[in-house]
């Protein structure tokens, strides 16, 4: 009536809400795939469990991506969210750019098959955990801008928090990289993947950041 | 009916057509201007409920109205009416958003100085004191309507986009009572000078429905309402909309709500009888301005947020276009009535 598709609307809504949410999750899974991934590939880089794992990231990363496109094409089409649409599609972005870091540093380990000495294994383990801890930590920030705007300070105060750990964790790995005995370009490599993983973390607090903003702005 | 009638007659519906333009975009002017309400879909519920208002509940309004200076001649509410909407127009041009109701009572009140006609001042006091007391009801309305959905949201974690269906839904149900409490508060305004002189007589539909003269003329304006919203409000949507106070789609429901309350008790025979009936003071059912209703509450939402954002300058013109717009209808309206008795010959008051 009108012009008006109430019953559109709501189920829109509730179509779109299982699908922000869908996303949210994969981002998460794929963090955690990635932290089973570093240990296996350091243990078993040879195995087939390594490739399977770095499979299931792609195919994460191809439904996050397919999700992406389907939440822009509704919020558009429907014109919903009028106010904050354009950071909801912004947010959804950057979120999958962090997927496709993880993925990219899936495929780096997969390609240049890094070796990393025994010694700086549990270092390298350690990193990717905080790591993985910060993402989860933004998942929770980017669920709490969606449905309880007053908690997005607080879970993005943990994103900070994590990201400062990688930091630390990042710069004691790489000093102790090149303070071994390891020829220079071994440790230009090891460090190159160190820094990968660790930017992450980065981009993850940069995100942080923006849904902090995105919540003043949505403030009623 | 004869044709001279018919030209007087539209000298309401250019009035009715300035309310539609102007007053009518006050309604749903925050829901457009956030992009929430598509303007079609406005445009068609606030044409449908401003109708359905005027011809259902305009009465109480009207009267109060014609208690202020009973026009007694044809040419004379043409006059008043053309003074109203050229003034409501100008101002429009100014970029003020003014109401009928300021411009129609400066328009009577020049034909009662035009004609040596005494103007009741109880009934005066009364419009102007609901003058000043409409843009303060609606303002603490929407601070405490504000207050309360603020935390609403909060304590029920709606997800973004349900509380943006949520609002959707809301901000149609309120524009439409909007438009239904703006028909019947100002259908006055468009067609009340022409009741004690109106040219059409009652229509008996069956023996249990009778279609009143003034119901007939009710419905002409509030027809030429809907024409002023579909042909000139868009703009005047977006104005409201966006520059008093840049406002979230929840603010903006807010806003018509607590407009569409305060028009309503203005306008609400049942209400006021109610309130007598429990020996409370009646609230006096005066045509109330929407602009005045909707920027009270818009001011009331900015200073529950501290204040900083509220565009006091533009607050400040508003207001002073408020004070300005009847003493130019009442000039315009002795004009007019001056040309029409001199050059056209016409007699403006019996």
């Amino acid at each position: 009536m009108f012009g008006l598709k109430s019953n559109s609307l709501f189920s829109d809504t509730k179509k779109l809400e299982r699908e922000i949410d869908g996303f949210v999750d994969i981002l998460s899974e794929v963090g955690l795939v990635f932290k089973s991934i570093v240990p296996t590939y350091l243990n078993h880089s040879a195995n087939g469990k390594f490739d399977e794992m770095v499979e299931k990231v792609k195919e994460m990363e191809s439904k996050a991506d397919k999700i992406t496109k389907e939440v822009e094409h509704t919020l558009y089409e429907e014109t919903l969210i009028p106010d904050a649409r354009s950071d909801v599609l912004r947010l959804l972005e950057h979120m999958d750019e962090l997927i496709g870091m993880y993925q990219g540093n899936c495929y780096h380990f997969s390609i240049q098959k890094p070796n990393f000495p025994k010694e700086f294994h549990q270092d390298l383990i350690e990193l990717t955990e905080t790591v993985v801890n910060c993402v989860e930590a933004l998942c929770l920030t980017v669920r709490s801008f969606f449905r309880d705007i007053k908690s997005v300070r607080d879970n993005g105060h943990k994103v900070t928090f994590y990201e400062k750990e990688s930091d630390i964790k990042f710069s004691s790995l790489a000093r102790r990289i090149f303070d071994s005995e390891l020829p220079l370009d071994q440790k230009m490599h090891l460090r190159y993947f160190v820094e990968k993983i660790d930017r992450i973390c980065d981009q993850a607090e940069d995100i942080a950041d923006e849904v902090q903003i995105y919540a003043i702005k949505r403030s009623v | 009916m004869d044709i001279s009638i018919i030209i007087f007659l539209l000298g309401g519906l250019f009035l009715g057509w300035s309310l539609g333009a102007n007053d009518a975009a006050n309604v749903f002017g925050t829901a457009v201007g956030t992009r929430m309400v598509r303007f079609k879909t406005a445009a068609i519920i606030c044409s449908i409920f401003v109708i359905l208002g005027a011809i259902i509940s305009g009465a109480g309004t009207t009267e109060t109205l014609g208690k202020l200076g009973a026009i007694n001649a044809l040419p004379g509410a043409f006059a008043a009416c053309i003074a109203a909407g050229i003034s409501v127009y100008l101002m429009t041009k100014a970029g003020l958003p003014v109401s009928t109701t300021q411009a129609i009572v400066g328009a009577i009140i020049g034909w009662n100085l035009y004609t040596g006609s005494a103007t009741n001042i109880k009934v005066l006091i009364t419009i102007l004191g609901t003058w000043v007391l409409c843009p303060v009801i609606a303002g603490l309305i929407a601070m405490g309507f504000f207050t309360f959905t603020k935390n609403f949201i909060l304590k029920r974690k709606l997800h973004i986009l349900r509380l943006d269906a949520y609002t959707r839904t809301a901000l149609l149900l309120a524009g439409a009572f909007g438009a239904y409490s703006l028909g019947a508060n100002n259908i006055a305004n468009v067609m009340g000078v022409f009741v004690p002189i109106s040219p059409f007589t009652d229509i008996s539909i069956s023996s249990f429905f009778v279609f009143s003269s003034k119901e007939q003329l009710f419905l002409l304006g509030g027809l030429a309402i809907a024409v002023g919203v579909f042909t000139y409000s868009k703009k005047v949507m977006f104005t409201v909309g966006n520059d008093l106070l840049k406002m979230s789609p929840v603010a903006a429901f807010i806003v018509v709500i607590s407009h569409s309350i305060v028009l309503f008790l203005f306008a609400s025979q049942g209400i006021s009888n109610f309130l007598q009936s429990i020996n409370l003071p009646s609230i006096p059912l005066v045509p109330v301005s929407s602009s005045q209703a909707v920027v009270g509450a818009v001011i009331g939402i900015g200073l529950l947020k501290g204040g900083k954002e509220v565009q006091w300058s533009i607050a400040g013109r508003i207001t002073i276009g408020w004070f300005t717009l009847p003493i130019i209808a009442a000039l315009i309206s002795m004009f007019l009535l001056f040309i029409l008795q001199n050059i056209f010959n016409l007699s403006v008051f019996i």
